[in-house]
C-alpha cells in the first residue's frame, strides 16, 4: 500500500487540508471557512478527505490505523485538534509548501488574514531565518479588508474595482487612521476605483518593507489571499523591482508543506 | 529533575522581605536602586543594605499610567506603578533612592519618583569607553559617596570600600560560578531556575547567608552533574537569551521558550551575566576601581555599545549555544534600535540562529510569541 500523508493548514479564516502520496502528488485538496470553531472545522475537514477517498475503511479517526494517512496539523488552531500525527508551525509549513511548489524559491512573503511573514528558505527548504507581523494590521489581508467595507465591496472584488483606474494615494499606514483617509476622498469626490488601487499600492509597500528588512533573496513566491490580484503583484513587483512568483494554488502552500513533512516523519 | 534547594531559593523574597523590616526597625540604613549601574559597593561600604527595588510585575502598570504615557517602557511604568501604589516593601524601607540617567524614559520618570522618597541621581555618561567619561563618572561616584555620607551622617573610609568590595566581588563570584554550571550539556538547571536565582540576588539583605546558600546550591548542582542528571537530553536546543531585564512577572518569553522545548542556558541580560562578568579590581584604588567596573557594563543605553557584541560571542560559544534570543520590551528605543545590530552579528558572525521578541509584561500576546518560538525551535533542529 502506498503511503498517503494529510496536511491540514486550520487559519483564521480558512482551514485547508491536502492529501499527497509519496511523489508529492496532490490527491486532493479542500477549503471550508474556518468559522468559529477551529477544532470542529479541522476536523470537517480531515472526515472530507477520507471519506471522498474512501481511506476510512474503519471510519475511525485515529491517525494510528494503518488505513488512514498521516496527518500533520498547522495554522493557528494546530493545537488544537486530536487526530493530529504532529503539529508544526506555519512558518516552517509555508517554507516547505513553497519549495515544493516551486524549487527556486529562496524568499517567501504571505500575506494572510491577521498576518504577513517573511520566510527565507535554503535550497531544501529549511528556514533560514523568518519574520512575523501580526501585531499590526497594516500589511496584512485584514487592513484591505476593513478598507474594501469602507468603500462598500468585498474585498475579493477590491481588484477588480482598481482596474484601469491611478492610485490615489492612501497615506495612513495604521487600519483606524486609513479608514477615515478613505472615507474623505470619497468625500472629496475621488473615484473609488482610484481608491482602491491606492488601497492595494498601500499594502504592497508595507509588504515591500519587511521584505527589505529581511533582505530579498530570489526568487520570491507570494503567498495568501491577496497573491491572486494582479494588481497586487504588480505593486509589489514595482516596489521591489523584481518579478514575483505565485501560484493558483497559493492559499494551500501551508497545508501542502504540513502534508509533505508528514511524509518525512519515520515510522 | 531540580535542585532541592531552589526552594529555599524561591523563598529568599519573602523571607528578605521580613528581614529588611527588622533591619530597618534595628536603624539600618536601606538604599534602593533600580539599575545594574548602580554601585551598591558604596552602600555597603556606609553599612547601608543596598537593594533592588520592584518593577516585574504588571499589576502597578495601571496605576503608573495615571500619570506616565502608555506606551513607555513596562520595566519604567512598573517600577513607577510599585512606588506610587506603596506595593514593594523595599522600596516602603528604603530610606533614600540611586538613580543613574540612563535611557530617556527613566531619566524622566525619576523626575517623578523623586517626589516621593530622597533621590540621588548619577549622571552616567553616554559613552563607556575613553579616559574623560571614566574621570567623569568617577566624580559622579564621590558625589554618590559624599551623599551617603551627609545623609547618614557618617564617614566612608577606603577601609570601609575595600571591605565592601571583597564582599560584592565574592557574591558576584558566586553567582557567576553559578551561571557558569549550564555550560555542561545538557544544561543541570533550567532557565527560569537561573533567571530566579540570580534576580533574588538583588534583594539579598544578608549577604553572607545568600552567598551561603548559593555556594550549597553550586555543591548539589555540581552533585547531578556528576549523576548525569538533568531537566534536558543533549538534544534540546540550547538557547542564549539576551536583552532586556527579567525578572518574577516578566519571564513570559523564557517560561514559553521551555514550553516549548527549549533549554535556555545563558542569560545575557542584566538581571543574568552582564553584570558579573567583571570583577571590581581589589588592587586598584577602591574608587577608580568601581568606577571603571561600573562604567564597563555593557547597556544599549551606551553608544556605541560594542561590548555587548563581544560578551555574546563569548557566551555562544562557552555555552555551546545554538540560537540567540533578543527580548525587548515594547517602547525601548535603546533594546530595540540595537536588535538590528545584535541580529546581524549573530546572523553573520557567530553564523546563528536569532530572533527578537518585542512585548511587554501582559499576557495577551502569549499565542503569537508562541508561534515565533516554536517556529525557531524547529529552524534550529532542521528536522523538515
Ligand atoms: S537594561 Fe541597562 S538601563 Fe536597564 S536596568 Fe539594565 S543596565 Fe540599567
Ligand atoms: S528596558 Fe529599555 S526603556 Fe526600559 S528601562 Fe531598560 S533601557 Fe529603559
Amino acid at each position: 500500500m502506498q503511503t498517503l500523508s494529510m496536511g491540514i493548514d486550520i487559519g483564521s479564516v480558512a482551514t485547508k487540508g491536502v492529501l499527497l502520496n509519496q511523489d508529492h502528488e496532490i490527491l486532493d485538496k479542500v477549503l471550508l471557512p474556518t468559522g468559529w470553531s477551529p477544532k470542529k472545522t479541522g476536523e470537517a475537514v480531515y472526515r472530507l478527505i477520507l471519506e471522498k477517498k474512501r481511506l476510512m475503511a474503519d471510519s475511525t479517526l485515529d491517525p494510528r490505523s494503518s488505513m488512514n494517512p498521516r496527518v500533520v496539523v498547522t495554522g493557528y488552531g494546530r493545537v488544537v485538534t486530536d487526530f493530529a500525527t504532529k503539529a508544526v508551525t506555519e512558518i516552517t509549513c509555508h517554507g516547505k509548501g513553497a519549495q515544493i511548489l516551486h524549487p527556486k524559491t529562496r524568499t517567501v512573503i504571505d500575506i494572510g488574514g491577521q498576518d504577513s511573514k517573511v520566510i527565507h528558505l535554503s535550497e531544501k527548504g529549511k528556514v533560514l531565518d523568518f519574520l512575523m507581523n501580526d501585531k499590526c494590521a497594516a500589511g496584512t489581508g485584514r487592513f484591505m479588508e476593513v478598507m474594501s467595507t469602507s468603500l462598500g465591496v468585498e474585498v475579493g472584488e477590491l481588484s477588480a474595482l482598481a482596474e484601469g483606474y491611478k492610485a490615489r494615494k492612501i497615506n495612513n499606514m495604521c487600519t483606524v487612521f486609513a479608514e477615515s483617509e478613505v472615507i474623505s476622498l470619497l468625500a472629496e469626490g475621488a473615484a473609488k476605483g482610484e481608491i482602491a488601487r491606492g488601497i492595494i499600492n498601500s499594502t504592497a509597500q508595507k509588504a515591500a518593507v519587511m521584505l527589505k528588512r529581511m533582505g530579498i533573496q530570489e526568487e520570491v513566491f507570494l503567498t495568501g489571499g491577496v497573491s491572486q490580484s494582479p494588481l497586487f503583484r504588480k505593486a509589489l513587483e514595482e516596489e521591489l523591482n523584481i518579478s514575483v512568483y505565485f501560484r493558483q494554488e497559493a492559499q494551500f502552500v501551508g497545508a501542502l508543506g504540513a502534508a509533505a513533512i508528514g511524509l518525512d516523519i519515520k515510522g | 529533575m531540580r535542585p532541592s534547594l531552589m526552594k529555599q531559593v524561591e523563598e529568599l523574597r519573602g523571607v528578605n522581605s521580613v528581614k529588611i523590616k527588622e533591619a530597618s526597625e534595628q536603624g539600618k540604613k536601606v538604599v534602593g536602586t533600580y539599575c545594574v549601574f548602580s554601585p551598591h559597593e558604596i552602600a555597603m561600604a556606609a553599612d547601608a543594605i543596598p537593594v533592588t527595588l520592584c518593577g516585574t510585575k504588571e499589576e502597578p502598570i495601571a496605576a503608573a499610567e495615571e500619570k506616565l504615557p502608555r506606551n513607555l517602557c513596562p520595566l519604567i511604568k512598573s517600577s513607577y506603578g510599585f512606588a506610587v501604589t506603596d506595593t514593594c516593601p523595599y522600596f516602603y524601607f528604603s530610606d533614600v533612592l540611586l538613580a543613574e540617567t540612563t535611557c530617556d524614559g527613566k531619566k524622566k520618570m525619576y523626575e517623578l519618583m523623586g517626589e516621593i522618597k530622597p533621590m540621588h541621581v548619577m549622571n552616567l555618561p553616554q559613552q563607556g569607553e575613553g579616559e574623560e567619561n571614566l574621570k567623569f563618572w568617577e566624580t559622579e561616584m564621590k558625589r554618590f559617596k559624599s551623599f551617603l555620607e551627609e545623609s547618614f551622617d557618617r564617614k566612608i573610609t577606603d577601609e570601609d570600600l575595600k571591605a565592601a568590595i571583597k564582599l560584592g566581588n565574592r557574591e558576584r563570584q558566586v553567582m557567576k560560578d553559578l551561571h557558569e554550571l549550564n555550560r555542561v550539556k545538557p544544561a543541570p538547571l533550567s532557565g527560569k531556575d537561573m533567571m530566579m536565582a540570580q534576580w533574588l540576588k538583588g534583594f539579598n539583605v544578608d549577604k553572607e547567608a545568600g552567598i551561603h546558600l548559593i555556594e550549597d546550591l553550586i555543591t548539589e548542582t555540581r552533585d547531578m552533574i556528576k549523576e548525569g542528571k538533568s531537566p534536558y537530553t543533549t538534544e534540546t536546543p540550547r538557547i542564549l537569551l539576551t536583552g532586556v531585564p527579567i525578572g518574577a512577572g516578566s519571564e513570559k518569553v523564557l517560561e514559553i521558550l521551555e514550553e516549548s522545548g527549549a533549554s535556555v542556558v545563558a542569560l545575557e541580560n542584566c538581571t543574568g551575566y552582564k553584570g558579573l562578568d567583571r570583577m571590581i579590581d581589589e588592587e586598584k584604588e577602591p574608587m577608580k576601581a568601581i568606577s571603571e567596573k561600573y562604567l564597563s557594563t555593557p547597556c544599549s543605553c551606551m553608544t556605541p555599545n560594542n561590548s555587548r557584541l563581544d560578551l555574546l560571542s563569548r557566551l555562544a560559544k562557552d555555552y555551546q549555544v545554538d540560537g540567540v534570543v533578543d527580548l525587548t520590551w515594547q517602547a525601548c528605543h535603546t533594546y530595540n534600535i540595537e536588535s538590528y545590530q545584535v541580529g546581524k552579528f549573530v546572523k553573520e558572525e557567530l553564523k546563528m540562529p536569532f530572533i527578537q521578541i518585542e512585548t511587554d509584561y501582559s499576557n495577551s500576546d502569549r499565542g503569537q510569541i508562541k508561534v515565533r518560538v516554536e517556529a525557531f525551535l524547529e529552524q534550529i533542529q532542521g528536522e523538515y
